[in-house]
């Protein structure tokens, strides 16, 4: 019940924001970072009592709850949290909550729905984490669609239209042909054995045959590879994240991409395993593709928001040829990756949006110099281009070293391919440090340095990256609730 | 005819007495205040004596008609239709230039028709029902006779109407040359499927039916006849007239067999097809409301049809799920637009609605949630239509329907954002509406807003609420 409750609280926050903003915009800045703070609280509290120390019983299942929703078609309102979803879901609400603060000045106008729409998209995000009926999934799947598409239609730049449009349609389109696999899984399973149910264990003993299984796993797998995103399904991702409001961006690159290869972890592999296993070449190859594309593409960005947002493309490769290695160091690393990704990524659009706040420009043709009078932000902004180029001693080494030496098993070519990307990945992030912060000053006006509020953004998300890069255990921890 | 029967038959007496009442009172000079509110309560009494009688239900009244769950249900949808219509209805005409009052007589006529149509089972009482149903409206879509697009639309739909009846004539002809009866049940007795005659009988038959839902490629008139109709004619067209219609050809589908009939269902798939992919298409690049509306029922009504393939009773549910979910949608839509009119000349233009998000916020949204449910997004009643539709599609394993469904399906989202986007544009028109004459019919018309509102997201979160009921009222009489 209290999986229910994390939802139902971002759910009314949104509406109480929307509601009170029209007598006290302040008012649903606190709703919204009061709501996002307590779902942090009510985490931590399950975390630590459940999920301390490694795991070792056969049940990896914290808490479930489940009660029928629609009861005529087999669907049941069926929610649970293992290792996995507890990661997720901290990451979650940890960058939920950077992302309220991080649009605490950004935002002027029409505020209240502003943080509606934030919220309504972490209660989709959350539920997607928690869903183990396929149909509450997919509705949830849905319903942070609707409130991101607002984000960047009325909150983003210039070119917010098109990128939203675009956003929404690739996303839905995957959608539809993920309900058709569900519902194909559906009839399949109730065919076979009488009984008609969405509910995650009990497909999870269909016996598929060998092609049906290939089809309905390739519906699940577009709807999740577009998400992810792998190319050549991405090109929804520059457009999106660099229109999007900042903490639009944070909460896309962070949490959004996140929902994909979740989705990939918890549904196609255990659902479809041999099929899986035979198209694992194939997905393998397009990670490695997707790493040297993405890094490509960002080394010929001049958007400094695009930038980021191929860089993205290039991680999320790793994840992918991580996943189906089919190895479970590689996967302990594709979990490391995809939280230190949220991280690092989402604080170089955090610091590309306080750039932009200052400058009011993406292109970093027009920056320069900023470490002279923005020393403290070059500083941090440091850290985290080291943090993407993979640098020991923050997170993203270890991820990605985890995932080379999980593939290295797999599939030794793919993996010498996939190691060329941390040397692309270094190319274009020293490049973008400096063209941005060092070189000579472009702009004459003085520019403030971090402000407090941005501190506390960037002290947080700094510290976390240093933390999971000296001591990984944590995630490994949970994850052992999970793998074993 | 006994007592029972009469019963039954009762709330049909009602519907039809409700028009001479209507009459009656213009005759006494009464005012559009009171007429309003004498429809409003005699569709109030229909519904009441439908839910009254329905122990006494299924009764057949040989040869013509038969009264069961299914009419009952479908009927009942077409009156709550009318009901809202009807109140919209008040301040669309009050402030227009026409007298009002002759309008309620059409429309109170032309849903008897409809509702004829969900109890028949007969060729007589079908074609009946049809030509009641079309005469009166081609009276109301040419109803403000001044205005240009009005007439246009009135003779276009009155000619294509007239054509198609013959057809709908021929066709039925056609299939009592071939069985020797009009009867739905001995039709089905004495069918030799594959024969060639009834094959052309049904086709001509589909070509008056596929009319009337506005399905390609009988669907050219549909755009014209939305934007030159009155907005509440033309959401009436869009749910009772089209509810009737499909009520029709489901019976009729049902009664025989048609779906294991394979030369009709391939008939039907590609009207379904063609449909889907013309109506999405077609609505892409319209700037007017109305047009777009009239393009996406076209795709809807494809939709619908992949739920009439199978032909068991999932798919009956499915459909008629369907159809109250597109009822109630549309009606929002088309309330929405009423609400917006100007006294001489209709919101239909997207350019209305730009930026009305900041203007009038609460209008706004019950837009935006009509549309998400026309593009089938949860937590809308359209998204679980959707999804019982493409159930019943996959059940029956029609992938090519299917496929085309969803496919379309996103093609048709990028219309209902590009409306959706518009509401919430920045540049804000202020519409010049001037204040409203009568507080007490607007706050009516507000208020049918959020119960229609509340329904679809019911509906749309809570399914159960209604499934069993669907259920429970397909199951009287079969």
């Amino acid at each position: 019940m209290i999986l229910v409750w994390l939802i139902v609280v971002l759910l009314s926050g949104g509406m109480l924001c929307w509601l009170i903003a029209r007598w006290n915009p302040m008012a649903a800045k606190w709703i919204a970072l009061f709501a996002v703070l307590a779902d942090l609280a009510i985490l931590m509290n399950i975390w630590l009592q459940y999920g301390r120390g490694t795991h070792t019983s056969t049940d990896t299942w914290m808490i479930q709850y489940q009660t029928a929703w629609i009861p005529s078609f087999g669907i049941s309102f069926h929610v649970a949290i293992d290792g996995l979803s507890m990661i997720l879901l901290l990451l979650t609400f940890f960058l939920g909550t950077l992302a309220v603060l991080c649009s605490w000045k950004e935002i002027h106008n029409r505020t209240g729905f502003y943080y509606f729409n934030l919220l309504w998209t972490l209660a989709g995000i959350s539920g997607v984490f928690v869903a183990l009926d396929l149909f509450l999934f997919y509705f949830f799947w849905e319903v942070m669609l609707v409130p991101m598409y607002l984000l960047i239609l009325i909150w983003g730049d210039k070119n917010r239209r098109y990128a939203a449009y675009k956003f929404f349609i690739f996303t839905q389109a995957g959608g539809l042909l993920m309900l058709l696999s569900i519902l194909s899984l559906y009839f399949t399973h109730g065919a076979k054995n009488g009984t008609y149910s969405y509910d995650y264990f009990s497909l999870l003993n269909t016996q598929l045959e060998p092609a049906t299984a290939k089809w309905i796993m390739i519906g699940f797998m577009i709807a999740f590879v577009i998400k992810l995103p792998m190319v050549p399904f991405h090109s929804w991702l520059p457009d999106a994240h660099s229109e999007a409001p900042t903490a639009g961006s944070l909460i896309l690159a962070g949490l959004l991409l996140k929902t994909g290869a979740y989705g990939i972890i918890r549904f196609v592999l255990p659902l479809f395993h041999q099929a899986a296993v035979d198209i694992a070449w194939w997905a393998m190859l397009f990670g490695v593709i997707g790493i040297i594309y993405g890094a490509m593409m960002a080394f010929a960005q001049t958007d400094i928001k695009r930038l980021i947002a191929y860089t993205s493309v290039s991680h999320m490769g790793f994840v992918l040829t991580g996943i189906f290695a089919f190895r479970e160091i590689a996967m302990q690393g594709v979990v490391m990756q995809i939280v230190t990704h949220g991280i690092s990524t989402g604080a170089l659009f955090v610091l590309a949006g306080m750039i932009k706040e200052r400058l009011h420009t993406r292109d970093i043709e027009k920056m320069g110099g900023l470490w002279t009078s923005m020393p403290a932000m070059g500083g941090v902004a440091m850290l985290f281009t080291m943090a993407s180029l993979g640098l020991p001693v923050l997170g993203n080494f270890i991820a990605e070293f985890l995932i080379l030496l999980g593939t290295f098993q797999a599939n030794v070519l793919l993996t010498v391919l996939a190691s060329t990307g941390l040397v692309f990945s270094a190319l274009y992030s020293l490049r973008m440090m400096q063209k941005v912060f060092l070189g000579p000053t472009t702009s004459g006006d003085k520019l403030t340095d971090i402000t407090a509020r941005e501190l506390i953004i960037l002290a947080t998300l700094s510290i976390a990256i240093v933390l999971l890069g000296l001591y990984p255990q944590t995630v490994m921890d949970l994850l052992s609730y999970r793998l074993h | 005819m006994t007592h029972q029967q009469l019963m039954a038959l009762l709330p049909f007496m009602e519907l039809a007495t409700a028009s001479i009442v209507i009459i009656l009172l213009i005759a006494f000079r009464q005012g559009h205040t009171i007429i309003q509110i004498i429809g409003f309560l005699m569709m109030c009494l229909v519904i009441f004596t439908m839910w009254y009688v329905r122990d006494v239900l299924p009764q057949a009244i040989m040869p013509l008609l038969i009264v069961d769950g299914y009419g009952a249900l479908f009927t009942g949808l077409i009156i709550f239709c009318v009901l809202v219509v009807g109140l919209f209805s008040y301040i669309y005409f009050e402030e227009r230039e026409e007298n009002p009052r002759e309008y309620y007589i059409l429309i109170f006529l032309s849903t008897l028709g409809a509702a004829i149509l969900t109890i028949s089972r007969h060729f007589i009482s079908f074609f009946i029902g049809l030509e009641l149903l079309s005469v009166s409206l081609y009276a109301l879509i040419a109803y403000l006779r001044t205005r240009n697009n009005a007439v246009e639309a009135g003779i276009k739909y009155l000619l294509l109407a007239a054509l198609t009846s013959a057809f709908l004539l021929f066709g039925m002809a056609l299939i009592y040359m071939d069985t020797g009866s009009m009867d739905f049940s001995i039709i089905a007795k004495k069918l030799d499927s594959s024969s060639p005659l009834f094959i052309a009988g049904f086709s001509l038959i589909m070509v008056a039916v596929g009319f009337k839902l506005a399905l390609v490629p009988f669907h050219l008139w549909a755009a014209d006849v939305y934007q030159g109709a009155p907005p509440p004619v033309a959401s009436f067209i869009a749910t009772v007239s089209k509810i009737g219609v499909f009520a029709v050809l489901l019976r009729f589908a049902q009664e025989l067999h048609l779906q294991s009939n394979h030369s009709v269902m391939t008939i039907v798939s590609a009207i379904a097809i063609l449909s889907m992919i013309t109506g999405n298409i077609l609505a892409l690049r319209q700037q007017n409301i109305k047009r777009l509306l009239a393009y996406s029922s076209i795709a809807h009504f494809g939709y619908l049809l992949v739920a009439f393939l199978p032909g068991n009773s999932r798919g009956v549910e499915a459909a008629a799920f369907y159809l109250i979910a597109y009822a109630v949608t549309i009606l929002i839509a088309f309330g929405v637009m009423i609400l917006l009119s100007a006294k001489d000349k209709d919101a239909d233009s997207l350019s209305v609605y730009r930026g009305l998000f900041w203007e009038k916020p609460f209008v706004a949204v019950v837009l935006s949630v009509a549309l998400l449910s026309l593009a089938g997004i949860p937590l809308t009643a359209g998204f679980i239509g959707k999804f019982y539709v493409l159930m019943a599609g996959v059940e029956q394993q029609a992938w090519l329907p299917v496929i085309v469904l969803v496919v379309t399906s996103v093609i048709g989202l990028y219309y209902y954002l590009r409306i959706i986007s518009t509401l919430f544009s920045d540049v804000a028109v202020v519409i010049q509406k001037e204040k409203s004459l009568h507080p007490f019919f607007y706050a009516a018309s507000y208020a049918a807003l959020v119960v229609l509102v509340m329904m679809l997201l019911g509906f749309g979160v809570v399914p159960s609420i209604i499934i069993p009921g669907i259920k429970q009222f397909l199951l009287i009489g079969n």
